[in-house]
Order: structure tokens, then sequence, then C-alpha cells
């Protein structure tokens, strides 16, 4: 489409681009820069100009940018440990509600009977509870049943919370393979849990790619459900970064939490990296459907 | 009961409290599984508890900053998730509304000889938490401001505001006070200062019936009003975390900010050395002619569970004593105002001290208090941004006070 | 698919969403028809660090004893939701009778809480939305033209709004905004205004807030668009190039239709988010000046020490679902006869 562009359209969508990246990243690359500053420099509220030049950093630490937020956060309060259980919890999510996930998506797709309809419509209403009632309302069966604070627990439950949308979207991406493909495999005698083995599996990786990438920032960035149900030692990276903020009688350590927050993005920079190109031919192969 | 003359005393508790049980704190069996609120001084509690852990004893902490949003349905379940959990005035009220926690006088008779009698909360003679810290909001100013303002210490609001008028003729400061003024709990929080102060009740005598709607909720509201003057045009968004910043950064002569952050203010971080030299701290100031600091006294302590076995209220209860121990608060001296006993008070403790010399109420331990809390911080808002009347903002008030304590079956 | 197979395959997701979705969502459809039991109130002496006071409190035994008959509390019917801090029908029916015009009548129901949160809420979505798919479309063109070299990175650095925690996110942003930020000193700078604070007034406020949540959404529907933007069928545009159809008909008649699945499904998701819009109010300190639905539940669980209102914040959060449904019920009809049609 390119080739025959007129120079003003050309200048105008590229002008357009440079403005929207520069909205995008700024305050990102602001955190990223202030994060080797002081508290006193990055939220000046005397001069912004203080978080550029480190001046209070400069008295304070001798100066004018500081790993004081990196070591504070990763060597006193061990904030690798909550990076551990980050770990732990986004892997298991991602490939719990990608399981649960493409099965459910996959029988909703191909039923052709009107309550897979009426299925999808539900888990929607589902999708409308807001998370903080959920919350407080998981916690006292938790506490009686003993489940509340582990690992497995949160990640059942995000799981669940993210299956309406998940089922949304993979369901959307098998309503594009055509169905000729598993059904004819089925002709040829296999049962519709080996077509599904054998046909769709291989084809399905872009989209359920794209869907996993949506439920790993799900569950990499919940602070709602991760907040309440876990204990100390058990904490993700989000709640552990709030525990660094203070509250209304304390002093927090707010470098800390700035520190611990660009590291937290660093990860996600090599990921999207890697999978770009697949979220774009994921969704392109998906194609959701409303 | 004086907490002044108590903490003047209470060095002479050092030796004797110091001595308490150590090798194993004397756990033989049961586990002692401890809730608290996540900052310095709770994580020295939590460090000195845990070390109990092991020889037949179990003791785990869990320090969380939304620790008030578990305590009850902790308590709740049987057996309790959490056998002793952080308190303070009001969350001991949530925990005891639905009678949750245990009374622990026997506890004491057995263990408890180092607590000072004022440590203890008694409720209808029984004790019912063991406090450890106490807090207020208070003064803080700025002495350099003040005297180039030529403007005395303010005892009383009005001297506040005569002085903040002064330091903004004279040029020195745009908006000399600040406040924790944020909408909801922390907006809460200064009308009950403010209306305490002028020495309102909250509620009619022995009901849970509303009493705001009167001379001193209004003229709370336009002392309250009168002050955001002289504030930030943002003050409905800062909470202490904003006012702290913009203490160190120099924007602010006076405000009446939490004890805790005293200490903060005055740690060589954050600031320059003149305005932390220059920062002082005194009682809350009265007001209207009032005789009393404008402000509530908090206490932070633990309570045990009344779900937990007896074993394990043993437990957590000799948990909590080596947590809150004299020897924990010496070698924390500068963590908090400490109530326990050998805790020598600390020159940034001031304004809590004086405050409390000058008799200001402690923060009400009424049933329906948190209702009456959450409904003046959401709906407060709109008569300081002049949207509406004091008599419409207070009968606001007591409306959803009233909708709220009927759900909660006070009315 | 026969009825069998779609269970077992089903199932697994369906158990999922059952326990941890469903069979809240009915209890707390039961918990907002009930009120707590009358409280047995006893006067005690309290004393404290701070002396000894004459206080009310519940008398737990009491009140247990109560609680055993009737675990639920006592039965409300609608009671909660038409009381003041919901639908508040008595003081509508107050506000119809006394009220002296339409803008007294406005301005009493914006007085009330469920009302003046419905009315950001509200504005935000209807707002929010459409410039968020608007928005989305544009970046998605304009990185589709650029060379493929430069897609990863801008592909990364158009995902950064949507990635980083809002917990900070929205700090770091709330400082920028602050009159002595870099935003808001700009802004004061480039209007002349030495006063100009976007958190002092109502307006300025839910500027910023609609301004964060365009922002924080776009990147959602820009993969999505950019995504579909590969499928769009190169013969059909080449075909509508030599019937000399202009730049702008082709994205009108070609890439627009080809994306307006993707364009429901974007709709869908978004008016749900930005209805239960509540992280930049917290996030912002906005609540003096902007509250939502999600905001009244937060304060009504959070908003007090302990002192939870369960039962108003199930029927808020029953009320959100409604709402939620309502504005759902054009996108959701169009879809079913979409589905019948193409069956």
């Amino acid at each position: 489409m390119a080739r025959k562009s007129p120079i003003w359209l050309s200048v105008l969508s590229l002008g357009f681009l440079v403005l929207w990246l520069a909205l995008a990243s700024v305050p990102f690359l602001w955190t990223l820069w202030g994060s080797f500053k002081v508290e006193a420099d990055f939220f000046s509220r005397q001069d912004w100009r203080n978080a550029l030049f480190g001046m209070r950093t400069l008295a304070e630490t001798g100066a004018t940018s500081t790993g004081l937020g990196y070591e504070g956060a990763w060597i006193k309060e061990e904030f690798w440990k909550a990076t551990i259980n980050t770990g732990i919890m986004t892997l298991s999510v991602v490939a719990i509600s990608l399981t649960l996930g493409t099965l459910g998506g996959y029988a909703l797709s191909r039923s052709g009977f009107r309550y897979a309809f009426w299925i999808l419509i539900i888990a929607l209403v589902f999708r409308a509870m807001p998370h903080i009632t959920l919350v407080s309302g998981y916690l006292l069966p938790f506490f009686e049943l003993n489940l509340w604070g582990h690992l497995t627990t949160t990640i059942i439950v995000m799981v669940a919370i993210n299956q309406p949308f998940t089922l949304w979207m993979l369901h959307s991406f098998f309503q594009n393979i055509p169905k000729d493909l598993d059904e004819s495999a089925m002709v040829d005698g296999c049962t519709r849990f080996q077509a599904f083995r054998y046909v769709i599996i291989p084809v399905m990786w872009p989209g359920v790619i794209t869907t996993g990438l949506f439920s790993f920032l799900l569950a990499y960035n919940d602070f709602a459900l991760t907040g309440l149900l876990l204990t100390e030692e058990n904490r993700t990276m989000v709640p552990k970064i709030a525990s660094f903020l203070g509250n209304a009688q304390e002093q927090g350590n707010v470098m800390y939490a700035v520190a611990a927050v660009v590291s937290a993005t660093a990860p996600l920079f090599v990921l999207v990296m890697f999978f770009q190109r697949q979220i774009v031919s994921g969704l392109t192969a998906g194609a959701v459907k409303g | 009961m004086n907490m002044v003359s108590k903490l003047s005393v209470s060095a002479a508790f050092v030796l004797a409290g110091a001595s308490t049980a150590y090798a194993g704190c004397g756990i033989a069996s049961g586990s002692a599984k401890l809730l608290a609120n996540d900052f310095p001084a709770t994580q020295a509690i939590a460090a000195a508890a845990t070390a109990c852990d092991g020889g037949g004893a179990s003791v785990t902490a869990n320090l969380n900053k939304d620790h008030k949003d578990l305590i009850v349905a902790a308590f709740t379940a049987n057996p309790p998730e959490f056998t002793a959990s952080h308190v303070t005035n009001s969350t001991l009220v949530a925990v005891m509304n639905d009678g949750l926690a245990q009374p622990l006088d026997g506890l004491i008779a057995k263990h408890g000889a180092g607590i000072q009698d004022m440590q203890k909360i008694t409720i209808d003679g029984k004790v019912m938490a063991v406090a450890f810290m106490a807090n207020a909001q208070h003064l803080f100013y700025r002495k350099d401001i003040l005297e180039a303002a030529g403007a005395g210490v303010p005892t009383t609001y009005e001297g506040v505001l005569a002085a903040a008028r002064k330091i903004r003729d004279k040029g020195l400061m745009e908006y000399p006070i600040a406040g924790t003024y944020k909408a909801g709990w922390n907006l809460g929080e200064e009308f009950v200062n403010m209306y305490l102060g002028h020495g309102g009740e909250f509620f009619k005598p022995g009901s849970a019936q509303p009493a705001i709607n009167n001379a001193k909720g209004v003229a709370t509201l336009n002392m309250m009003k009168a002050l955001t003057e002289y504030m930030n045009p943002d003050y409905l968004t800062h909470d202490s975390n904003a006012v702290q910043a913009e203490w160190e950064a120099g924007n602010v002569a006076m405000t009446n900010l939490w004890g805790s952050r005293a200490g903060a203010v005055t740690d060589g971080e954050g600031s320059t050395a003149e305005i932390e030299s220059n920062t002082m701290f005194a009682a809350a100031p009265t007001v209207s002619g009032g005789s009393i600091p404008a402000t509530t006294l908090w206490w932070d302590g633990f309570a045990i569970a009344k779900n937990a076995s007896a074993a394990d209220a043993e437990a957590s209860f000799l948990a909590v004593m080596n947590g809150i121990s004299p020897a924990m608060a010496t070698s924390n001296a500068d963590a908090a105002n400490w109530l326990i006993a050998g805790a020598k008070p600390r020159p940034v403790g001031k304004g809590v001290v004086e405050s409390a010399a000058g008799g200001a109420s402690p923060y009400p331990m009424l049933p329906y208090m948190g209702a009456m809390h959450g409904a003046i911080g959401a709906e407060l808002a709109d008569f300081l941004q002049g949207k509406e009347s004091a008599d419409q903002a207070l009968a606001d008030i007591e409306a959803a006070y009233v909708a709220a304590a009927t759900e909660k079956g006070f009315l | 698919m026969p009825h069998r197979t779609f269970i077992s395959f089903i199932w697994p997701s369906a158990l999922a969403m059952m326990l941890f979705i469903a069979l809240p969502i009915v209890s707390v459809a039961v918990q907002s028809m009930f009120i707590a039991h009358e409280q047995v109130i006893e006067t005690v002496e309290n004393c404290g660090p701070f002396g000894c006071k004459t206080v009310e409190v519940v008398n737990a035994e009491a009140t247990a004893r109560l609680r055993t008959d009737e675990p639920l509390g006592r039965f409300n019917g609608a009671g909660t939701y038409t009381n003041r801090n919901h639908l508040a029908f008595k003081e509508i029916g107050l506000a119809l009778a006394e009220a002296t015009g339409p803008v007294d009548f406005f301005g009493r129901i914006l007085n009330l809480p469920f009302y003046k949160a419905l009315a950001f809420t509200l504005t935000y979505t209807f707002i929010v939305t459409p410039l968020v798919i608007i928005l989305g479309f544009v970046i998605a063109l304009a990185v589709n033209r650029i060379p493929g070299m430069f897609k990863g990175p801008t592909i990364f650095f158009s995902l950064l709004p949507m990635i980083v925690t809002p917990l900070i996110g929205s700090l770091v942003l709330f400082w920028m905004i602050d009159s002595k930020g870099i935003i808001g000193a700009t802004l004061q700078f480039l209007f002349d205004n030495p006063d100009l604070s976007l958190k002092a007034s109502t307006t300025l406020t839910w500027l910023t807030l609609i301004v964060y949540g365009i922002w924080h959404s776009a990147p959602f529907a820009f993969v999505v668009f950019y995504a579909g933007l590969q499928t769009v069928p190169q013969d059909t545009l080449e075909s509508a190039m030599i019937d000399g159809a202009s730049r702008w008909q082709r994205v009108r008649h070609v890439v627009i239709p080809h994306l307006m699945p993707l364009a429901v499904f974007v709709t869908l998701i978004q008016l749900m988010d930005n209805f239960r819009v509540f992280e930049p109010i917290i996030g912002f300190n906005a609540q003096a000046n902007a509250t939502s639905l999600s905001w009244i539940i937060y304060n009504d669980l959070r908003g007090s020490d302990g002192a939870m209102l369960f039962g108003s914040a199930a029927a808020t959060s029953m009320l959100t679902i409604i709402g939620v449904c309502i504005l759902l019920a054009p996108v959701v009809l169009r879809t079913w006869r979409a589905n019948r049609r193409a069956a």
C-alpha cells in the first residue's frame, strides 16, 4: 500500500507515530532515569528538573545517580523471592488457562447448539463481577478450608477469573480454523479428541500464544487478588511493590518500589520482543470475532 | 494511667522486663500465627517474635499492609488462620463487634509480668489487647518561618490561621499549611480530630443515632475550610506521603501530621539540613476556645483470636510478649513511640506525648464509629470544594451513616 | 458436536468458573438482600494508655445467639438496593416533589453517592471507549506503514502503557501532573497560569482520568487492530485500486468492514472494563472529584478500618453487573443476529 502514498501522508503518519511513541514511552523512560535518583529528586515538590540533574541525590549520596533503590529492593528487601513467586504464578496461570481455554473454546466453536452461544454470554456476564467483591467473598471460605495464602489457590482463582476472556478469544480463534479440517479427520475414523489432538493443535499455536500473552499480562500485573490472598513469603512482585509504598501513618520506601517496577518491566521487554511476531501472526490467524 | 508520667518512669522497668523468658520463649506446644501491618516497628516485633520459632514451638508472622482487611475473616475461621493480630483502636472494635477476640487476663497473670498497666486495653474489666505503641496527629512547625513572619508557635487553630496569614502576607510562602485532607479515610480522620477538639459528640448518648449536625459540626467544617484557604489547591488529594513530601521540600510551615512521621522528616533524607533543623513538634492545637488538643490518640497492640485453642493462645501470647519485649523496644528505640516498659521517650515523640498530656481524646472505640468515619470521609469533599453548605454536608453524612448503620444492625 | 463430547471438553473450564465466579455471584446476590441482626449494645468501661472512658460495645454473646438462629441476618429484600447509598428511591421521590426546577433536581440527584458515581462512570465509559478504538485503529494504520525492522521496537514501546503496573504507573504520572511536576509545570507555563492545577478542579480531574484511560487502553485496541490489518485481503484492495478507489475509500470500504468483528470484540471488552473504572481513581487520589461504582464498592469494603459493609458492597456489585448487561446488550444482540444469519 505504501508504495504510492503521497509525501504529505507519509509525513503525517510518521509524525503521528512519533508523537504516540513519545506519549507511550516517555513516562516509562522518565521512571527508568529517575529510578537512579533519591525520592526527593524523582518526586521533587520543588522543581521537576531535580529529577533530571539529581541535586538532592548529589547532596545525599555524593553522586548524581545512585543504585540505592535497586540495592534496597533486591538485596535488603529480597525482591528476588517475589520474582520467583511471580514466575511460578504467571507460568502456571498461563499454562492452565490455555489448557482449559483451548478445550473449552474449541468445544464452543464446534458445538453448533444454541447453548454454546449462551455459555459465551454467561461467561461475559461473569467477567462483569468486580474483582474486589469476589476477593472479599473468598477470604472466609479460604480461611475455613485452610486454602488461604498458598500460591496454588491464587493460581486457580486467577485461572477461573480469566476464563471468560480466554474462552472468548480462543473461541473466536477456533471459529476461523475451517471446520472441514477436523471434520474430515473424523470422517477418516478419528475421535473428536484425536481430531483435536492431531489436526487442531498443530495449527492453533499463533492464537494460543496471543491469548497467552494477554493472560500473562493479567497475571503479572494483578494486585486485587494477590494483595489479599497471599502470605508474606508467597507474595508476588506487585503486592511486594505495594508493600514498599507505606501507609497513612508510616513512610514507605518509594524508590524501592520504583526500582522494583523498572526491574519488573525488563523481562517483559524481552518477552514482547521475542513474541511480537507471534502476537501479530497469532491474531492474524485468529482474527478475533465478536 | 497517664501516658506521660508512665513514659517518664518506665525506664525503671528495663531490668525487670528484659529478663523475661528467652530459651524457646517458654512455648511448650501450640503454634502462633501472627498477623500485622507492615512498617518498621511491626517488622522489628515480628523479627523478635519469630525468634521463638523452633524447639516444639511454631511461630510465624505475616506482615501485610492490608492486614485490616484480613483480620475479621481470619479470626472468624475456626481454627483461625491467624491466632494473634495487630489491632488498633478502630480495628479492635471491628474484631470485638463480632466477638472474635479472647480475654487475656489469664495469660497476663501467668506470663505477663512485664506488661505495664497502661498497655492493657481493658474493656468491661477484661483485657482484650496489649498495646505496644502510641500515635497521634500533632503540630509540625517550621521555627525559622514562624520567626521570620513574627508569629509565635501557635497553640490554637485560630493561631495557626493568624500565623499562616502573616506568612503569606510577608511573601514567605503561598500555602503555609498542609493537611492530610485526601478524600476518604484521611479526610474523615481530620474531621474527627477537629470535631473532638470542639468538644463534639458523634452520637446521641447511649445510642447509635448520629448527632453531628449541630453548631459544633458547622464550626468544625468552617475551621477546616478556613485552613484549606492556606493549603495547596490540591489538598483533597494529599495523603501523608504528599504532606511529608511538601514538608521536606520546604513548601509548608505548619501541618498536623502523624507522630510516626516525625522521625521521617528529621532523618537526614529527602530534605535539606536547614529545613530539618528548623522542624519542630508540639501538641496538636486546640480550637474554638476548647481545652484539649484537636487530635485523636491511637494505640497499636495485639489481640488473640477467640477461636484459638488454649495451647495456641498461650503460644501466641508468649510470642507476642517476646515480640513486644523491652529488649526489642530498647534496640529499636527509634522505630516508634513505644508504650513498652523501659523504652525511653524519643525526642521526635514530643508532639504525641504533649498531645496526650494536653488531654486529647483517644480515637472513639464505639461499635458504629467505623460506619461514621466512612460516611464522613466520603461526603465531606463537596463542602470543602464549595459545592454545598455546611448544613447540607452534615445532613449528607448523617444520611449516609444511617444507611450504613442500619445495614450493620445498629439502628 | 454431541452434547457428551461438548461436556467432556468444556467441564474443566466450566467448573472453574462455577466455583470461583458463579458461586460467589449467587452468594453475593443473596447477601445483598440481608442486613445484620439488631445488635445488642451494652455500656461498659474502656481503659487504655490514654485513660478510661465509658463506651458502648456489642454484646457478642447475645448477638451470636441471634446469629445462630438466622445465620444470614435479617431479610431486607430490595431494601439495601433502594436505600440512600444506592438507588435512593425515597430521596429521588423527595427531590421530584420538592425541587424548584430541573437544575435543582439534578443537583439533588448528583448529591447522592450512587448517581454521582454513575455520572462519572458513564461519562468515562462513553468517552474513553470510542476514543480508544479510534486511536488504536489510527496507530495500527501508522505502524503498518513503517519498514519491518522498526516494527518490533515500535510495538514494544506502544505496549508500555498497558505493561507497567498501574500501581506505580499512576504514582509516577500522579507526580508528573502535580503543579510542581514536569507535565503540571509545563501546562502552567503553556497556559501562562501559575495557579493551574489538574488535581484541584472537578472538570480537570475528569479530563485527566479520561486521558489516562485512553492512554492506558489504546495499546490493547492497537494490538488487536494491527493484527487484523495483516489479514486484509490484498486482492480485494488491489481490485479496489484498479477500480480507482481513493486511499480513504479503500480504508472506508475494505479495511474497516474487515476489522468490524475485531472492533466488536474490543468494544465489548472496553465497555466492560471502562464501566468498572477503578484503578486510576485510586492512583490519582481523585475520589474527591470523581467516583465510580467500583470505587463505591472499594470504599464499602476498605474505606473504614475493618468495618466492612458487605451487604452494601454486594448490592453495588449486583448493580454493576446489571449495568454491564445493559451496556453490552446492543453489542451482544448484534452478534446474536449475525450468528443466526451465519448459521
